[in-house]
């Protein structure tokens, strides 16, 4: 089967749920005709028409809280946010209402929120952001962020099965730089399960999305220049997080290098580590360590952009610290 | 087409004492000075395309092709010690405010010496000595912002009005329902107007809202709307006066809506297939505010061929000198990315592992332009 990309393959599973699934259907901002700002629903409309894509005012909270409604209803709304940095403006709805709402008035919410998210692309402040921290401490919602076309393929068919909120980030710098071969069978990627995607002994290191490829690459020349053997766990998940696949990573190698695109503050790195400690600090050599975006706005220029965000020689050189420790 | 029928706007309300309107009050320079304003803009914006194509613009170039008389005219009705807060098609009320083109220049450029110092994009800057705030992406966020700017004025008893610009996109937000909201009920000396281009990227009105008219959302929020040829730059100065003098008077906040179009796309690399054929050809070439100023500039005002020429050269000469100085700017340095997050620490450390390096990387990859879709290099239509 042809290579897709990143973005191709999020369209793909959309077109494929639609067509299974009479329940689906897709709103946002520019969605339909127009296909998207980075054309991810392009043809959907056409397809299925205007009742199953919607093109909808400028209006997020209206947005979430009309998928809120309609998924109580049975229906299975696939929300576009243009980019993942206007969810702020749906955060109450989406925490106060969509989170609470299966525990505290037995009304679920089978919905998904989606958007291109991410820096690395010169977008300045409100173009790049990573805003899943805030969400992932929220109970009640699920949280995806997908680095490889099969899982955004997969995973993306399973958060629109799933019976609950998720929330589906999609790495906009991957869009079209990341291609892969998806299945020909109806396959999911479960919800909440990360896959190993290099195998190691000597170091692991525990990232998800953009940062995925970054720690790859640091991975291949560390190889190389270094002779070690570097194990890369892509979380795919971030809510739930897959506690197994994190312990068992720890005790292959001893070693963890925790690395995301995410700011420092509040980032997942923090509660990954305190799970190390919770749950398997006596196979550790080496204090967990982290390599993250500093605690700054995302500014424009190029310079500033990439000195704030992780880059794969902050990764190799952070590897090394951890490995030499 | 449909937009044809709307393409002739009939303004409402704008016009009720027709006998003295504010800009027959306007001397011969200012009069001229309005056009220099507009001209300004568009061979601004021109200078622009030209340096996103030579791709010295690292991120998105937003136009405001065909809206010059909307954002200048209106401008250009408050007073220095006013406020006003922009949208992406105002970089022309802005430089009525003072926004000067280097600044615009290096901004787009991303220079070390902008005024946000590289850390923002496009025209989202300000300047509150010269009476501007910058916006931020999110639509309708400076409504609300703009009502407590102008409920300052208000506290103090300050003789002086705010202004904030929304599209017809923006109105949608729940920030800008209830930033008008608030400063209806505070009866803040505020102005919203109401840029309606007939496009939100690529959302046509039609799909924005179901009222008729945007100044028919005034009548909800208990305040007075004005509607206005947009295209008509004394008309917008008009409407725009008589909202100003309003708030002055503490009439408190006016809904004023500029009828006009959006003749690029949302940004340049938008192909606009969304526009029915011909629909931007109709406007460039039957309702352009320039032309349609340079016509009354010469027929009503009595403006002969060397003052317009000798004004086209000012403005060429202002905007050939702003490139020269903004293409000799510097970049900015990494390390500033760590300054001022805060008041108190100044500046953030560099994290563990990057402590002692200068830079992140060699060298700094240029975006593909900003990662958004873009029309193949022939501009067709899909």
């Amino acid at each position: 089967m042809a290579e897709v990309t990143y973005l191709e393959a999020i369209r793909q599973a959309l077109f494929e749920e639609m067509e299974r699934d009479p329940n689906v259907f897709c709103i946002g901002e520019d969605i339909g005709a127009f296909g998207g700002a980075f054309k991810v629903t392009e043809g959907l409309q056409a397809k299925y028409g205007e009742q199953r894509v919607i093109d909808a005012p400028i209006s997020e909270i209206g947005i979430v809280g009309a998928a809120a409604g309609a998924a109580h209803m049975g229906l299975r709304p696939v929300v576009e946010m243009q980019f993942i940095d206007f969810i702020a403006n749906a955060y109450d709805i989406l925490t106060n209402y969509v989170a609470t709402a299966r525990y505290r008035a037995f009304l679920p919410c089978p919905m998904v929120v989606r958007g291109p998210s991410g820096g690395y692309v010169r977008g300045g402040p409100f173009h790049s952001q990573n805003p899943e921290a805030g969400f992932i401490h929220t109970p009640g919602l699920k949280v995806v962020y997908p680095a490889t076309a099969e899982d955004a393929h997969g995973l993306m068919k399973a958060a629109i099965r799933d019976d609950d909120c998720v929330l589906f980030f999609e790495h906009k710098y991957l869009y079209r730089r990341i291609k892969g071969e998806l299945p020909t069978s109806d396959t999911i990627v479960p919800i909440g399960k990360a896959r190993l995607a290099r195998e190691g002994k000597d170091l692991s290191i525990i990232t998800y999305a953009a940062a995925l490829h970054k720690s790859l690459e640091a991975a291949e020349l560390l190889e190389q220049e270094d002779g070690l053997s570097v194990e890369v766990l892509d979380l795919r998940t971030l809510a739930p997080l897959d506690d197994d696949a994190i312990v068992a990573t720890v005790r292959k190698t001893n070693r963890v290098l925790i690395v995301h695109e995410d700011t420092r503050t509040g980032g997942i790195a923090g509660e990954i580590t305190a799970r190390i400690n919770e749950r398997c600090f006596a196979w550790l050599d080496a204090p967990v360590m982290r390599v993250t975006a500093h605690d700054v706005p995302l500014p424009y220029a190029p310079a500033l952009e990439d000195f704030v965000l992780p880059q794969v020689s902050d990764v190799v050189r952070a590897a090394r610290w951890v490995a030499a420790y | 087409m449909a937009s044809r029928d709307s393409s002739r706007p009939r303004a409402r309300g704008g016009r009720r004492d027709a006998s003295v309107r504010p800009s027959d009050l306007l001397s011969r320079e200012r009069k001229l000075e309005l056009y220099f304003w507009m001209r300004l803009t568009r061979t601004l914006e021109e200078r622009l395309v030209a340096l996103y194509r030579q791709t010295k613009v690292v991120g998105g170039l937003f136009r405001s092709l065909g809206q010059e008389a909307d954002a200048v005219g209106s401008s250009f009705a408050l007073e220095r010690r006013d406020i006003m807060s922009p949208l992406i098609r105002n970089m022309g009320s802005m430089l009525v405010k003072g926004a000067t083109p280097l600044e615009i220049l290096r901004q787009y450029m991303a220079r070390g010496d902008s005024p946000t110092r590289g850390r923002e994009l496009n025209i989202h800057f300000g300047n509150l000595e010269r009476g501007f705030i910058g916006q931020i992406s999110p639509l309708g966020d400076m409504v609300p912002v703009m009502a407590g700017v102008t409920l300052s004025f208000k506290m103090r008893g300050e003789d002086r009005v705010g202004l904030v610009y929304v599209g017809d996109g923006a109105t949608s937000t729940g920030a800008f329902h209830e930033g008008i909201n608030l400063a209806a009920v505070q009866r803040c000396p505020l102005v919203v107007v109401v840029e309606s281009n007939q496009y939100a990227y690529s959302t046509p009105t039609s799909k924005q809202t179901a009222a008729r008219q945007m100044i028919d959302k005034a009548l909800g929020y208990g305040i007075p709307g004005e509607q206005a040829d947009g295209n008509d730059v004394l008309a917008v100065y008009d409407v725009t006066k008589r909202a100003v003098d309003r708030a002055r008077a503490g009439g408190g906040v006016t809904l004023v809506e500029l009828l006009t179009y959006r003749r690029k796309g949302h940004a340049e690399h938008d192909n606009q297939s969304y526009v029915p054929d011909g629909e931007t050809d109709w406007w460039a070439t039957n309702n352009d505010p320039i032309d349609r100023y340079l016509a009354v500039l010469r027929e009503s005002f009595g403006f002969g061929e060397e003052e317009i020429t000798a004004t086209d050269d000012r403005v060429r000469t202002v905007v050939d000198e702003a490139t020269e100085l903004a293409d000799a700017s510097p970049f900015p340095e990494p390390l500033d990315c760590l300054i001022g997050i805060y008041g108190e620490p100044a500046s953030e450390s560099p994290l563990w592992f990057r402590v002692g390096s200068t830079a992140a990387v060699e060298r700094n990859e240029r975006a593909e332009g900003w990662g958004t879709w873009s029309a193949g290099s022939s501009g067709e239509k899909r």
